[in-house]
């Protein structure tokens, strides 16, 4: 695709010229670092840190959740506050809301935003569309080092009082008042408001350097319609966040007035309405949900395209596909909210334009599979990952249409149906582009090659433990299974051991992949700069491994002719 | 297609989907989920008939077929395009034709989906009155099933953590809290644990009930399900919801709270007895004459 100049040449003058500019060693390097790759390579291992904390809790909670009755939180919390009987057992049942509240904050903001728009996007956007850094480089030096204080406050949250007598906040990440207002009365979930503030200021502040490293800082020849996909998706999900997030911060701010400042927003014996909140809620968690997969969409169709050795089918298509999804996304947030009461012809509007979602994902998963016909593929470790992805990304959508109506969702709403669901594109769909664009990239990022071998069982081990946790949780929600439940009729015992059984392969997996990266970093596998051959045609693929600290001194030209 | 027919087709096809052993089902014992189920629970009314022949029927079969095309289309992308067998790549990389095709196929599968859905949910959302016509199981029909305008009108309150239900046209209310495991060894031994409660709301059956839902107006929302009614409406502090319900069978139902509402979410379940109407109207009569009690003992005992 791209036609690049005396790049070899430029490759060996990078490195000197990055050491005559005397940056920073050390901590200093990290801490003051202006520089996308290093900021980028933060964002990452920041994500694997939170990934495993998330990790943990929701082993805690398939634990507990592995039997009928209680037998893991009463004891915790009894270990917890030295408490025992039933002021115990009441204790770890809040607990275990703290826990599956602390789950999803962690993952959504401190695991897959991170690593999806503050990792791969700062590394590799810039990349691929022939910049030299980003647009702001301190602003983007900020963006990371506010996230690890909105983490930190996130984690303090669990240790101050929620409900009353325990601690941490347990009113699930949508965190609806009054539960969240006059439910926690203490001031866990005000440090989680803050931390959600902090960690939206990151996100923003991330986006407006994105959007304008794109937008402005392409290399010459590169058109909009000519910019790789990635790059693509993280403009879309750019906009998403900066139209979408100060929405949430309203609405939190608002949570927060209504806890401390006596005002009503939210509360109805002063005149304010709870499901207020659940709108502004939704016009941001709506769009939430498609900035977690779109970055992935990007991600995945380069590692289609390379690993089929063939160029992106219908480009064009997958670029206004993406447009379109982050489009419609704003305007269908209400199909969160059908069991709410609202009337008859708004619950068909949401119906309706929910629906049209599935026309764009549709043209990407047959867009990717036309990519891949004809081509010439080999399994390599990004590849496995990005296959299981359109596979199970598919799985989670078709249940997002079951969903989607609302005659239907009156069955299915707030059932593990929806847990599996989402987690069938999240969990199986975001997490796994991530991997595959973790496995697609290492070379290119560290310079050293993975273990193969290891990572294809990491795939394949994470595959089978993934499906055995969420596809039982198909049947629970059908049967009736409400989520958010420590404990569940003896009815539902079979397919929670199996999605408990499920969890620990998942583990054994989780476990795989931190002991890669350490025999990765022990072995130092060398590499080149391009270990995929020739189907990888985007411009990281066209400088060292790791690249140069500061790339495309001479701006590389794009080809006129040059097509997708 | 009969009810049973489709809703074997929807397990049919989950089961497909997962490999596993088809469960068995029991259809005969509604009100309550079954171990190793993998469907929805049995129907007692017309909606939940709408929803399951909805679900089982159009849903289930597109998002079967659209599964499995993807899966056909991988595995077949898999053996015949791998870098062995096809050494050299092609470099097609436009087909306007099929890009038309797979944006325009989906829409037609939507507008089809779509066009039960809507009857579906308009059901659902229409209180009767007597006069209009429901969809039951008959989903691509313009509604054929006669359901009668509300007698009676019941009142569910969510609290923390139980439910007030209240006979609001015969002023009578009463409170239902869970069952503990020792009270319902010690009365209710055979109903299931944690779905148990100690009063049920008692209704009769082949009659249309008007169901308002509210909660405690300085409390927290709740969510009042009853899955094998069809019937899922928020709990919300300061504002009155409302659906219905017509049960054609009596037995007792079992639904659980179905919105976050802190640390007894999981215990504060929903339990509702359909009795003849003989059986409610002497049961209300011995309420408003006397207790709550005095009523439940005009009825055969639960065990």
């Amino acid at each position: 695709m791209a036609d690049t100049h005396a790049l070899e040449a430029h490759d060996g003058h990078g490195h000197a010229a990055a050491h005559d500019h005397g940056h920073p060693t050390g901590w200093r390097r990290y801490v003051y670092s202006t520089n996308h790759k290093d900021i980028g390579v933060m964002y990452l291992m920041f994500s694997i840190v939170a990934g495993v904390i998330g990790a943990l809790l929701s082993g805690v909670m398939r634990l507990e959740l592995m039997e009928p009755g209680i037998q893991i939180f009463h004891g915790l919390a009894g270990m917890v506050y030295g408490i025992d009987g039933d002021a115990a057992l009441d204790a770890g049942k809040q607990m275990y809301n703290v826990f599956t509240t602390a789950h999803a904050l962690v993952m959504v903001f401190f695991v897959v935003m991170p690593a999806t728009m503050g990792g791969f996007a700062n590394y590799f956007a810039p990349l691929m569309i022939g910049a030299p850094d980003t647009a702001f480089p301190r602003i983007n030096n900020i963006a990371f080092w506010l996230l690890p204080f909105a983490f930190a406050l996130l984690l303090m949250s669990l240790f101050f009082e929620g409900a009353p007598g325990v601690t941490g906040f347990g009113g699930g990440w949508t965190a609806y008042p009054p539960l969240s207002t006059a439910g926690h009365p203490g001031p866990a979930m005000d440090f989680a408001i803050f931390s959600l503030h902090i960690a939206g200021l990151s996100s923003i502040l991330g986006s407006i350097n994105l959007i304008t490293t794109i937008f402005n800082m392409r290399a010459p020849g590169m058109t909009l319609h000519k910019m790789p996909l990635f790059p693509w998706s993280v403009l879309v999900t750019a906009f998403l966040l900066l139209l979408s997030l100060p929405v949430l911060a309203g609405a939190i701010t608002m949570l927060l007035t209504d806890r401390n400042f006596g005002t009503t927003f939210f509360a109805p014996d002063g005149g304010g309405d709870p499901i207020l909140y659940q709108h502004l809620f939704w016009f941001f968690g709506h769009p939430e949900v498609y900035i977690m997969i779109l970055p992935g969409f990007g991600m995945v169709s380069h590692i289609i395209s390379t690993f089929s050795r063939k160029p992106i089918f219908g480009y064009i298509a997958m670029v206004y596909a993406m447009v379109a999804i982050g489009g419609v996304g704003f305007i269908v947030w209400a199909h969160h909210m059908y069991t709410v009461g609202m009337s008859l012809d708004v619950q068909r509007y949401f119906v309706a334009a929910t629906m049209v979602i599935a026309v764009p994902t549709g043209v990407k998963i047959f867009s990717w599979i036309a990519t891949m016909w004809g081509g010439s593929i080999s399994f390599r470790t990004p590849m496995l990952w990005a296959i299981g992805f359109i596979f199970l990304f598919t799985v989670g959508g078709v249940t997002g249409v079951v969903l989607a109506n609302a005659g239907a969702d009156r069955a299915l709403h707030d059932t593990y149906y929806v847990v599996a669901h989402f987690h069938y594109v999240l969990s199986l769909g975001a997490v796994f582009s991530m991997f595959a664009a973790w496995y697609y990239w290492y070379p290119k990022m560290f310079g050293i090659m993975y273990n193969e071998k290891l990572a294809n069982a990491h795939f394949w081990i994470t595959f089978v433990g993934v499906n055995l946790i969420f596809f039982p949780q198909h049947f629970l929600g059908l049967a009736g299974m409400p989520r958010r439940y420590i404990d569940y009729p003896d009815a539902f015992a079979l397919w929670n051991m199996v999605s408990s059984v499920g969890y620990y392969i998942t583990f054994v997996g989780l476990v795989l992949f931190l002991y890669l990266l350490v025999e990765a970093a022990i072995k130092k596998r060398p590499t080149t700069a391009n270990p995929w051959g020739d189907g990888a045609t985007t411009l990281e693929w066209t400088l060292s491994s790791p690249p140069p600290f500061h790339q495309f001194e001479t701006l590389p030209r794009i080809d006129a002719k040059s097509d997708h | 297609m009969t009810g049973k027919l489709k809703s074997s087709i929807g397990s049919l096809g989950a089961a497909a989907l997962a490999l596993l052993p088809v469960a068995v089902m029991a259809q005969e014992q509604p009100g309550h989920p079954v171990p190793g189920q993998i469907s929805l629970q049995p129907s007692v009314t017309p909606i939940m008939d709408s929803i399951t022949a909805f679900h089982d029927g159009p849903l289930m079969i597109t998002i079967t077929a659209i599964t499995v095309l993807v899966l056909v289309l991988l595995v077949i992308v898999i053996v015949r395009f791998n870098a062995k067998s096809n050494p050299t790549p092609s470099k097609t990389t436009h087909n306007t034709l099929i890009e038309i095709v797979w944006t325009v196929v989906p829409v037609l599968v939507l507008v089809i989906i779509a066009i039960p859905s809507f009857a579906v949910l308009t059901d659902q959302l229409t209180v009767p009155d007597g006069q209009r016509k429901y969809l039951g199981s008959n989903i691509f029909s313009l509604g054929n099933e006669e359901v009668p305008a509300p007698e009676l009108t019941v009142k569910a309150i969510g609290q923390t953590w139980y439910w007030d239900y209240e006979y609001v046209d015969q002023g009578k209310t009463f409170t239902s809290s869970i069952l503990n495991e020792e009270q319902r060894l010690a009365q209710k031994p055979n109903q299931p644990r944690l779905l148990a409660v100690d009063y049920e709301l008692v209704v009769p059956v082949d009659t249309t009930v008007r169901l308002q839902v509210t909660a405690d107006p300085v409390g927290v929302i709740h969510a009042f399900a009853l899955p094998s009614f069809g019937i899922k409406i928020d709990a919300v502090p300061g504002k009155l919801n409302e659906t219905w319900f017509n049960a054609r069978k009596t037995g007792i139902y079992y639904g659980q709270c179905s919105e976050l509402c802190g640390k007894d979410h999981a215990f504060m379940p929903i339990g509702i007895r359909v009795v003849s109407k003989e059986e409610f109207a002497a049961w209300m009569a011995a309420y408003q004459a006397g207790s709550l009690d005095d009523a439940n003992a005009t009825l055969p005992a639960i065990s």
